[in-house]
Formats: C-alpha cells, structure tokens, sequence
C-alpha cells in the first residue's frame, strides 16, 4: 500500500501508536477499578479517536507544534513523550511529566512541539492560533495543528481564532473531532449546522477557509486530509478546518462524585441518557483498531501474528507505565507553592 | 538625562524600546497602526506590529500562544474593561500554565489597559478594576501613577517572564513629568515614597497619588505631617515600605479610585492589620468610591468619588481631632 506516500514501515507505525494509545486509556480506565483512589478528579479517554489522532500527527515535521484539549493522552504517546512520566502525572506523582501540578487534563510535552492544553473548551484555539502567528513571524516554515471538540465550535474563541488565522494567513490547520456529543448533549441539539444537516465543516465557508470532512475512524484517510492541510499552511495558503468524525467509546469522562463515591466510567451516553444501546454498538463494530489492524492484514502489510506482537508489547509497555506511576513518589507538599511565577 | 513628556509617551517609548532591544517583543491591538506611516509599524514591520479585529479573547489567547511559543507579545486593549469580554484568558489561562505545566512554560505577556475614565464615560468604561486581579496568583499587577513610572514599569513588565496586567489611568493620559530618556526600569514590587512624613501614613493608588499628595500638602498647612506611599505594582505588594511607615506614624489612611469591598485598600488594610496591627494607634481608614455603578451626570460622579477633602478628612479623623466628611 502506498496510498499518500505511506509505506509499510509507516503504516505499521501509525498501527503501533494507534494500539499504544488504546493500551494506555485501558490501563488509566482501569486504574479507576484496580487501584481506587489513585486517580483524582476528571479524565476524559481518547479511546475511539485513536486514528484521528494518529493520523493527524503523522503529518507533523518534527519541528511543528500542537495545542489539544484536556482529552490529551493520545497525542503526546505519538509525539514519544514516555507514558512512564504521563502515567505517573495522571496518578499525581512527582515523576510526572508536569510533576504532578497538571495531571490528566493538562499533559505538556514543550521538548517535542506539544505546548499545553487549556481545561476551559475551546480556549486553547487561540493559544495554537498564536504559536501559529509565532511560527509565521519565525519563518521557518512551522506548523501548529489545534485539536478540538465539535462542542468547542460553539465558543467565540473559536470563531475569533479562524477569522485571524485565516485574515493573516497563519501556518495553522484547525482539527475538530467531531464525536457528536458535548458531554450529555448531542450535536444536533446545539448546532445550527448540525440540525440542519449539513457538516460542521461548513463552519469553514464563514472565514474563507477550506473545510473539510473526514472519517475519523481511518488513520490514512486522516493522514491524507491533514497532510493536505499542513502543506497548504506550511506553503504560507493559509488555514484549514479538518472535521473528522470520531465516536469516543467511553462515556465523556469518569462519574463526578463527591469523595467517598468510587471513581469510574459510567457507560456511553448513547446507552445511559439516550437509551439508544444500538448506536453504541454499531460504533464498536466501527471501532478504528480492529478496522486498521484487518485492513493491514488483509492486504499483506502485517502477519496476524506480527499485529499480535505489536498489541503485546504495547501491553507491557503501558502495564510497566501503572507501575512506574504506582512506585512513584508524591511530590513534597510544599512545592505546591513553586511554579506561581517565573 | 530626563525631560518632560507625557505619561502616555512614556508608555509608547518603552514599549518602542523594548522592542528595538528584544526581537522577541511583539506589539498588537485593534486600531493600533492602520496606517502605513504608524511609527511602530515603520520601526518593526508588520510581522511585530499587527492590528487585530475587536477580538479580545483571541488577541490575549494568541498573545498566550506566542509566548509559549517564544515571544514577548504586549497586547493594546485599550479600556480596562474590555479585558472583561475575555477574562477567562486573563484569569484562568495566562496566569495558569507555568505552574500547571511544572514550569515547562512562561507566559511573558503585558496586557496594556487604561482605567478609572471618570470624566462622563458613565458606567462601564471608567472603572478602576485592578482590585478583581489581585486574587489571581500568577499574575502580576502595575498601576503606575506618573510619567516616570509608566515607563520603568512598562519596561520592567514587558522583561518580565509572567503575565503583566499594566493599568494606566486614562486621566493621567497628558499628564507631563520628567522620564529619563534612555533605558529606565522601575522594578516590580518597589513602592515610591513620594513625600516623607512622620504623622499619618497615605498610601494611595493611580491617580489617587496626586490627590493624596495634595492632601498632604492642605495638611502641612495645618501642621500635621503626611507620608505619601504610591506601591506602583499590586501585585507584587511591596508591604514592607508600607509596614515600615505604619511603624513609624502609628496611623494608615488607603486611598483607592475602587469600590472599596474587595478592593486593593481593603487588602492592603488587612495586610497591616495582620503584620502591622501593634504599631497602630487608630483603626484603619479606607478613602475609596462609593459602592455603586460610575454614574453618567457630573456631580452624581464627583459624590462617588475619593477626592482631596475625603482624604484630608480621613487623615483628620485617625488624627482624632476631626469627624470625616461626607
């Protein structure tokens, strides 16, 4: 298969981190049961989106940057951030990536072009528009990619960001993974675009920019839309705003209870508001890892066997992530007043 | 060497300094530099120098994203109040991510308000809000009160790895004094003291200096001897300079253009009433505006606001030999 330039080798690259990311949302669902109380407050699961990410970022050159929201564990696993230091912060340890200060909701990895993740839905789509307007005044032809929900697309900052972007011609492509759902609320109940059934990507039309929409569920079909888009950026064209559809196979985070209430995922909300057990399971039967992993052996790029060892080590390499994360220290308690200024 | 410009050039000659000094130092706004012949854009070029559509949110958003990206972005908003429209950046962005990131970012921005335009811009373009960004650890506070300060401030701001928010008092605008002519920094964190005295101790804010120094001038007349302290940054207090003045005149007077609850002169009191409370002889006088929106008809406005009587007053009443007037 060669299709957007993508050789074998790649191809089973993008495979591996899409598992990666799969194993390591596992273990931090799986945390919530096994080792109660290790894990505080929200987090939000990739599982699902899996190929959208992966896709994306392997249109990045090593020098470009990303910006995402607190559903952040994927990207910065694609980046090669080690989920030893990313496990170790969702559990709060002072060996974490952001020494236990961020935790789930905002993973930084600076050293490998992944700046922040603001918690506040959509306000770090200006955070990424200015990295792109820093890249544009640099001139070395950088790429920030800006990872949002389909919720995020209803925040002024959004559509205060696009308009600039596309006004100066920022090297920026705007990745909204479009998961049909914002929290309990589905699409279609706060979207103009979305009740009158049109894509979301139309939102694009408004600000003179390209929009387009793509199956979230395939890495290469993603991987070609966005490589698309960043080349456009990176040749100074402009902005890009990729819709792609993604179904999260968790619900939009872990239960919020008060202490004392077990931490956990409850079902999807398809299942536990809508009671509509069958969307959620024709997404499973969708699922992207499943899909990739028997398209790569049934057109000969990958051995079951070869797929099995891929899924294998990325066991033991997240399983090794819990312990490192479990062995680790907390932080003293008064370095909670470091980090105030600069 | 110093001569005399006015306060608001002295703003615009650090900020032009700055930039010819550090690369990094980006200048943007709306309605900043439309034209081809804006000295700013001539100097930097349009990469530096940018107008933005009336977008607050995303001006100080993007400020954010390019400082984590490297740069040093000074953002022109104008009216205080305008921050309001994007106060989610402000408070729970800018100032956030050094510490939640362990330090892996610096947010060097320096978001440029003017204040307190009590001069009939009715209610919501003449507050004097600095007192809403004081609970906000990461952020930094400057309300300069003369040309000199605005300057040494601005450059001290503009240096600084934290987020900035730099209040100039749109009454102090044409306000001429003299501002030294080269690099000039006033450190964040240093108070002024204006006028020494050994009586009462005034520490007032923005534009309040003046009037408490003229305050303290009316009551010289009467013998009693005024020290004036101007804490220029709020964030970060300079409570020692004040501490150590309460030390020695026994009596504070706060004078604030703010609402008072929740204001810096209610902060500052606490400060000394906790630190400073057994060098008090008289409670605490807050010299502030009234609790009420700045209304648009001039006499209603002036009856809101602390004036030089109102101060004169105060300083009469922990001197204890006069009620304070209305």
């Amino acid at each position: 298969m060669s299709e957007h330039g993508l050789d074998n080798e790649r191809l089973i690259w993008m495979f591996t981190q899409m598992l990666r990311i799969r194993e390591f949302e596992e273990r931090v669902k799986r945390t919530f049961e096994e080792h109660p109380g290790v894990m505080r407050g929200h987090t939000h699961l990739a599982d699902g989106a899996e190929a959208s990410i992966v896709g994306s970022v392997a249109a990045l050159r090593p020098d470009d940057q990303l910006l995402t929201t607190y559903r952040c564990h994927g990207y910065p696993l694609v980046l090669g951030t080690d989920p030893k230091a990313m496990m170790a912060e969702i559990y709060g340890r002072e060996t974490g990536l952001c020494k236990g200060y961020g935790g789930s909701m905002h993973l930084t990895d600076v050293e490998r072009g992944f700046l922040g993740t603001s918690g506040i839905v959509g306000q770090g789509i200006p955070h990424a528009t200015g990295a792109a307007y820093a890249a544009q005044i640099r001139g070395k032809s950088q790429v920030v990619l800006s990872f949002f929900g389909d919720g995020a697309s209803k925040q002024g900052a959004f559509h205060e960001s696009l308009n600039i972007a596309s006004l100066w011609k920022l090297p920026i492509v705007f990745v909204m993974e479009n998961n049909s759902y914002n929290v309990v609320t589905r699409v279609e109940q706060e979207d103009a675009n979305a009740a009158a059934g049109e894509p979301l990507a139309v939102k694009a039309q408004a600000y003179s920019m390209p929009g387009i929409t793509v199956d979230g569920g395939d890495p290469v079909a993603v991987y070609g839309q966005v490589s698309a888009a960043v080349e456009r950026a990176r040749s100074g064209d402009g902005p890009t705003l990729v819709e792609s559809t993604v179904y999260r196979l968790s619900a939009h985070g872990n239960i919020i209870a008060p202490p004392g209430v077990p931490l956990h995922f409850p079902e999807h909300e398809a299942i536990e508001i809508f009671g509509a057990p069958e969307e959620y399971e024709a997404a499973k039967r969708g699922d992207p890892v499943p899909r990739f992993r028997a398209r790569l052996v049934t057109d000969g790029t990958l051995s079951a066997e070869e797929a099995d060892e891929i899924a294998e080590a990325a066991r033991v390499e997240m399983e090794e992530a819990v312990a490192f994360g479990l062995e680790s220290p907390f932080p003293a308690p008064e370095s909670a007043v470091n980090y105030v200024y600069a | 060497m110093a001569r005399e410009i006015p306060y608001i050039a002295a703003i615009g000659e650090a900020i032009h300094q700055e930039m010819e000094r550090d690369d990094t130092v980006l200048y943007f706004g709306q309605n900043l530099a439309t034209h081809d012949d804006d000295p700013f854009l001539q100097a930097f070029g349009s990469d530096r120098v940018r107008v933005t559509p009336i977008s607050e949110t995303a001006e100080i958003g993007m400020a954010i994203g390019a400082a984590f990206a490297g740069y040093r972005p000074v953002v022109q908003l104008y009216m205080a109040e305008f921050m309001l429209v994007a106060m989610d950046q402000v408070v729970n962005e800018a100032p956030r991510f050094h510490y939640m990131t362990g330090g892996q970012v610096k947010v060097p921005i320096v978001l440029q308000a003017g204040y307190g335009f009590t001069a009939g811009w009715a209610g919501q373009h003449t507050g004097s809000i600095y007192g809403m960004f004081l609970g906000v650890p990461g952020l930094k506070v400057a309300v300069p009160s003369t040309p000199a300060d605005a300057k040494g401030l601005m450059t001290a701001s503009i240096r600084d790895d934290n987020p900035v928010v730099f209040f100039h008092h749109y009454l102090l605008t044409l306000e001429h004094g003299d501002v030294p002519e080269g690099e000039h920094v006033v450190p964040l964190g240093e108070a002024a003291v204006p006028r020494e005295g050994t009586d009462v101790t005034i520490v007032a804010i923005g534009w309040m200096v003046g009037k408490a120094l003229a305050a303290a001038e009316q009551l010289a007349a009467e013998g009693v001897s005024a020290e004036v302290i101007d804490p220029r940054t709020l964030v970060p207090l300079d409570t020692a300079t004040i501490l150590d003045s309460v030390e020695k005149t026994g009596r504070l007077v706060v004078v604030d253009q703010s609402t008072r609850h929740g204001s810096a002169a209610a902060v500052i009191a606490a400060e000394v009433a906790s630190e400073g409370f057994s060098s008090l002889r008289a409670p605490i006088e807050l010299v502030t505006a009234l609790d009420a929106t700045i209304p648009y008809s001039e006499p209603m406005e002036a009856y809101l606001l602390p004036d030089e009587a109102k101060i004169v007053g105060a300083v009469q009443k922990v001197l204890g030999f006069a009620p304070v007037a209305a």
